[in-house]
């Protein structure tokens, strides 16, 4: 998947991918795909539950090997 | 989103160990990044962990002294609440948490800061222990009651004790 902007969080646990999420997605203009890359299982949980909360587009999950990559699209400012 | 508008997560921070506090603090952190506006209260044993680490605690009378040279809490001197074995579980937990890159809760206080969690002390549990504004290290916000805390979780879909 295509994406504006990629935010590296292989080797961090839980909340610090969503915690480093929130404050990447500012960066964003609404409209443009966020890539997070993980290795922790539960961010394939938690991303889309941190997509309904704020109201942010959940792409989807595209598995390679141990790494995860995420994709979000920002909906607002 | 203005700060009226958003969902409320209060926590009672009851407990003074280590891993219970990384709980409460990473569960306020993911609340914080979901946009909720979060309040955690320490009380008891928790105002432990937001001492200060650094010099002594100032406090009147010899109970008061006592206690607070035995309990002399700050956020580098929590103890696991299980297995702490004379501080080597404890040390060991803490070398784990390092090599996974996870934050302390030192760190995990400051993040939460500058998320805009508000941390505040009991001013009853404050009172009976001797412990005055100046105990506590910077982030904390202010001191106040239990019908503050109340106040809060009226408002909160979620209300925590830890």
């Amino acid at each position: 998947m295509k994406a504006d902007q990629s935010l590296d969080c292989v080797g961090l646990y839980c909340p610090m991918p969503i915690v480093k999420t929130a404050e990447k997605i500012k960066e964003l203009k609404p409209g443009e795909v966020l890539e997070v890359v993980a290795d922790d299982r539960g961010i394939t949980q938690d991303m889309p539950a941190w997509c309904q909360a704020t109201g942010h587009e959940f792409l989807g999950t595209e598995e390679k090997g141990g790494e995860i990559k995420v994709y979000v699209k920002k909906a607002h400012q | 989103m203005a700060e009226a508008e958003k969902e409320k997560l209060t926590i009672v921070m009851f407990s003074g160990n280590l891993d219970q506090a990384l709980a409460g603090f990473i569960i306020a952190t993911t609340a914080a990044s979901m946009g909720m506006a979060v309040s955690i209260f320490f009380t008891f044993w928790g105002l432990n962990i937001i001492k200060k680490n650094e010099g002594g605690i100032k406090s009147q009378g010899l109970m008061r002294k006592m206690l607070n040279f035995m309990n002399r809490g700050g956020s580098r001197r929590l103890k696991l609440s299980r297995f702490n074995m004379l501080g080597l579980g404890t040390a060991m937990m803490k070398r784990l948490m390092k090599d996974a890159n996870y934050p302390s809760i030192d760190e995990f206080i400051t993040m939460a800061h500058q998320m805009g969690v508000k941390l505040i002390a009991c001013t009853t549990t404050c009172g009976i222990m001797g412990l005055e504004e100046g105990s506590f290290r910077s982030e904390v916000e202010s001191l106040a009651g239990a019908a503050y805390f109340l106040g809060e979780a009226r408002e909160s879909k979620t209300t925590l004790f830890i």
